[in-house]
């Protein structure tokens, strides 16, 4: 199998199954109970929270664990919904995952909040004026992704959180795909909130992580017990907790081969689709991209056919398209970048990490070139080498 | 993953009478590039109106090359009066079954098979009967009965699945909720009637 899906979920890298083993079994007290039994998870949990601070440079009592990046996200936007009630209006992205899109559709449709989704270019880029005109004393939060899950563009994060400072309002910032890809340092970023997710950095799925800037007044989504300094009631997921305290200090360590190697195996498949395959382009700002992230359009033909081929093959990727829910269209994330139908409907993405390889590279080319050119003499729209 | 029978599969992976046919005498197409599928049916036709040849061109899913491989399958050696009668839930039988999620690619086949026969014939398939509903993939509102009584749908989902209707930008699902509510209010009290 070639697995290169890594912005869908990673796999448990065995030094963080090692690590979280013994407190899903041997260890298995409940970190608030008043014995050594259970101080001894406490002090473990207190360690996995120091090296996911230190993976993003924050202070260790500023991270809240979750259970996963999506209540990250309706976390933060809750808080400052609830820090300024008379505050109707939010900012957020054309792009973001549902998890803040969703959210905030709903609250628009049935809260009565107004949300301005700001919009990108053909690049995926970020209509920067657009953003800063939206900003007005009637805004409680703008939240603007790190970067962008399908098409893996990063936006300037310092730089809207700045300006959202200037105004006095709160910033988060969903970096769940950014996290372990690129360095993320909240204080130089100076961000209020963000969202980061496990099973994206070779930790489990289910576990999550809002970091909160000390000072915030920020009030807990899930009401219960005092854990989290009364931020997150619930017990701790104990040996998820563990198991991501240990992925984060291994992305660190992995961050210089996401910026060299990761970055060569993906920009060498690129290189080589473009050569070995008419009539394809790749979606998104190269130049301001994830390391690992490759979404590429081939013209004429249909996502769903293209994964079920490379399927045959063992590969594992994504397409550009949202057909699970039934809808042929592109994604949203694509529709918002114009990216033209002729393109969106024939894109796969490609999210590589540092256990994928050259040669699987080489292998899904293989792959790739004659499976493309069987649909498009397949396809009505396909003739003599071009689009029709 | 979709649960795609081994027939899909199969039909997918090796699709049967591929590519323009010489000698058609009669065309149909379907869908767009903008839509996510598409196909173009062509058809050779005998003096006794016998379909002895058909062949396709597909853009789409894999259920969709599947569909379009099971419809020429099936029509070939038909009369086309036959041929007419063929369904789109004859398509996704002749498949082992269709994910609800794809029963628009049967329904495609249908309608390419249809605007086939009418090309045959040298009818001019008119403007659609009814008024307009889901302009991304034009459909109308006596489309949209027809297959709630027909095909027993439910609510709005269902008629993306079989229709797309609703599937796009999505403007369209508040009056396709109204027409799928009255339609089947309609099937009620005339089903306690008798
Ligand atoms: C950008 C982004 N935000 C949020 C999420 C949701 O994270 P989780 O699956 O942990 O809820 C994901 C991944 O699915 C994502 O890519
Ligand atoms: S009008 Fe129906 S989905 Fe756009």
């Amino acid at each position: 199998m070639i697995y290169t899906d890594n912005n869908a979920t990673t796999r448990v890298a065995d030094e963080v199954i090692q690590e979280m083993l013994p407190y899903l079994g041997q260890f298995y007290g409940n970190p608030s109970s008043m014995y050594s039994f259970a101080d001894l998870v406490n002090k473990k949990v207190g360690q996995a929270r120091a090296q996911v601070a230190d993976l993003i440079n924050a202070d260790p009592g500023d991270i809240i664990f979750t259970a996963c990046g999506t209540e990250s996200d309706n976390a933060a936007i809750n808080a400052a919904m609830n820090a300024f009630p008379r505050k109707k209006h939010i900012i957020t992205t054309t792009v973001e995952h549902p998890a803040i899109r969703s959210l905030c559709l709903h609250l628009q449709e049935k809260k009565g909040y107004k949300v301005t989704f700001v919009p990108v270019d053909n690049k995926g880029r970020l209509d920067l004026d657009t953003l800063y005109r939206a900003m007005s004393d009637d805004t409680a939060v703008v939240s603007v992704m790190w970067a962008n899950n399908e098409t893996g563009v990063i936006f300037p994060i310092a730089e809207i959180a700045e300006k959202a400072k200037e105004k006095g309002i709160w910033f988060h910032t969903d970096a769940v795909q950014a996290t372990g890809k690129i360095p993320i340092d909240v204080r130089a970023a100076g961000v209020d909130m963000l969202s980061l997710s496990g099973h994206k950095i070779h930790a489990p799925k289910g576990i999550g992580v809002l970091y909160v800037k000390n000072g915030i007044k920020f009030s807990p989504f899930l009401i219960g017990g005092h854990q989290e300094k009364g931020r997150r009631g619930g017990t701790e997921n104990t040996a998820s907790i563990i198991a991501l305290g240990k992925a984060c200090e291994l992305a660190k360590a992995h961050l210089p081969l996401m910026a060299t190697e990761v970055r060569e195996v993906r920009d060498y498949l690129e290189t080589r689709l473009l050569e070995a395959i008419p009539a394809t382009s790749v979606n998104g700002d190269r130049e301001n991209r994830l390391p690992n992230t490759l979404s590429i359009g081939f013209d004429a033909v249909e996502g769903e056919s293209i994964l079920m081929l490379m399927n045959q093959a063992g590969i594992c990727a994504s397409s550009g398209s949202a057909c699970t829910s039934g809808s042929l269209d592109p994604s949203h994330v694509l529709m918002a970048m114009q990216v033209p139908f002729k393109s969106a409907h024939g894109t796969i993405r490609f999210s590589l990490s540092h256990y994928n390889t050259k040669a699987e590279m080489d292998t899904i080319v293989q792959t790739l070139v004659p499976a493309i050119d069987r649909l498009r003499q397949m396809s009505p729209f396909w003739k003599d080498g071009k689009v029709v | 993953m979709w649960n795609y029978s081994e027939k899909v599969m199969e039909h997918f992976l090796k699709p049967r009478n591929v590519g323009e046919l010489e000698g058609a005498n009669a065309v149909g197409e379907t869908g767009s590039l903008n839509c996510g599928d598409a196909l173009k049916l062509y058809l050779k036709v005998n003096e006794n109106e016998r379909i002895i040849d058909a062949t396709f061109m597909t853009f789409g899913c894999a259920s969709a090359v599947a569909s379009s491989s099971a419809l020429t399958e099936i029509i070939k050696g038909m009369t086309l009066d036959d041929a007419a009668k063929v369904t789109n839930d004859d398509i996704a039988d002749y498949l082992g079954g269709l994910p609800k999620e794809k029963m628009h690619c049967s329904v495609m086949g249908q309608a390419a098979l249809k605007k086939a026969i009418a090309d045959f014939r040298g009818i001019q398939i008119l403007e659609k009967p009814g008024e307009m509903v889901c302009e991304c993939f034009d459909v109308t509102d006596l489309e949209i009965i027809d297959a709630v009584k027909k095909n027993g749908l439910e609510n709005t989902e269902d008629v993306t699945n079989y229709l797309k209707a609703g599937g796009g930008c999505g403007k369209c699902l508040d009056r396709i909720e109204e027409i799928v509510h009255k339609t089947r209010a309609a099937m009620e009290t005339s089903s306690t009637a008798d």
